[in-house]
């Protein structure tokens, strides 16, 4: 598992947490029941507040990507693989309505937008 | 029980300084950054919560108790690293060590053995050869060797390089793993140390600024930046401190959102450090004083 924390990004450090791990599970880097960092560990390893990690598992768990059980740590929550991509995809639709409200804002046409879409899943 | 420390209204008067009825608690498991300039009442308020110095008004809790009615047994469960070196300058280490260890019911020369190796310190060396970095090694292996629950130190990284913050760092968030122990710690620099700290409470004469969460705070400040145009008496009551030049202003703000509503896109907001924040509220009058 790999998770890069960037102090100058204006991303708050708890969210590149959450986004890095939601990324993990959803592509199948971490599975399902796999073991979870401790809050403090992580916090350690990190070099981070504790409060930090611990408002990012909290996210996690309640938006259902890990579950904690107090004593025995946090580890990846057990879900259909269906229902993690639907998840994925309601993610990458929102971002897109995103995109698309702003482009139409600035007079940007359904052409130009996804030449530009072609290019950066390119580059991605 | 689960505040460590608990200070309320705590008051101390000097000829020209007064803490002023200061009000702060940490809870158990977590790192407390006390932050202010020099002569803000840091080193005070640690006197006071250790009762090197009488206070002449407040409360402090250390463990849920009466800091003064139950002072031997809280100090057996604190550890307490000093600014500035307390050892026998001509004695070792070792020696040191025999001297120290009998005052406390918890003594560990298994703990003592243990940060001796990982600070690298010579045992056989006299204290009075140890660079400064070396001397708050030795008082932190002393400080810890007891085992404490709640570890206080006064400025603790004044004067140390890089690697040895760095390796401080590791040895406070390795404390605090356990979720049972708590370190407060004070400092005029903002260091790396603050990385680590889960609450900060900045102090800046003699009263409490702010005292919460290091996460929340850097959440909602931030740095506004934009045309001097934007200012009139209206919004640059939105600052705590503001700085104009030639090209701009920049001001530190409490609350993003707020003043991300009164400007609109007509602004650059940035992430604050805790060093901006201090800067700015400390030098926030002499700002706008300068500016009539």
């Amino acid at each position: 598992m790999k998770i890069i924390i960037s102090n100058s990004s204006n991303e708050p450090i708890y969210q590149q947490i959450v986004r890095q791990l939601k990324e993990g599970i959803l592509k199948g880097h971490l599975t399902a029941g796999s073991a979870l960092p401790s809050i403090r560990g992580l916090a350690k390893e990190l070099h981070i507040s504790v409060i930090t990690t611990k408002r990012a598992y909290e996210e996690l768990e309640r938006e259902g990507f890990i579950e904690t059980a107090p004593g025995r740590g946090s580890f990846v929550a057990v879900q259909n693989r269906e229902l993690l991509r639907k998840k994925g995809l309601a993610i990458v639709e929102e971002k897109l309505a995103e995109a698309v409200l702003t482009a139409k804002s600035l007079d940007i046409s359904c052409e130009e937008l996804s030449k530009l879409l072609h290019q950066l899943y390119k580059e991605a | 029980m689960k505040n460590i420390l608990e200070v309320k209204k705590l008051r101390k008067s000097f000829k020209n300084f007064t803490l002023n009825d200061i009000s702060f608690t940490l809870p158990r498991g977590y790192i407390m950054g006390f932050i202010g300039p020099n002569g803000a009442g840091k080193s005070t308020t640690i006197k006071l919560i250790m009762n090197l110095l009488k206070k002449e008004g407040g409360q402090i809790n250390i463990f849920g108790k009466d800091h003064i009615k139950h002072e031997k047994e809280i100090k057996n469960r604190i550890g307490f690293v000093y600014d500035e070196n307390h050892f026998y300058e001509e004695l070792t280490l070792h020696e040191m060590k025999y001297i120290i260890a009998p005052f406390y019911k918890s003594w560990s020369d298994k703990l003592f053995d243990k940060y001796m190796k990982i600070f690298k310190l010579p045992a056989n060396k006299r204290i009075k050869e140890l660079s400064k970095g070396m001397k708050m090694k030795y008082s932190l292996t002393i400080a810890l060797s007891h085992d404490p629950e709640l570890l206080i130190m006064d400025e603790p990284t004044s004067g140390l390089d890089p690697i040895v913050r760095s390796e401080l760092l590791d040895i406070l968030s390795d404390l605090i793993q356990d979720e049972n122990k708590s370190v407060f710690f004070s400092t005029h620099i903002t260091s790396d140390l603050d990385k680590v700290a889960d609450y900060v409470t900045f102090i800046h004469d003699g009263s409490i600024i702010l005292s919460a969460a290091k996460d929340d705070i850097l959440d909602n400040y931030g740095i506004v930046k934009g045309g001097t145009d934007l200012l009139n008496e209206y919004t640059q009551k939105a600052f705590i401190g503001i700085r104009k030049n030639n090209f701009g202003f920049e001001g530190l703000v409490d609350d993003r959102d707020k003043a991300r509503n009164l400007f609109k896109d007509n602004i650059v907001i940035d992430k604050p450090s805790l060093e901006d924040i201090m800067l700015y509220t400390v030098r926030g009058n002499q700002y706008a004083q300068s500016n009539h």
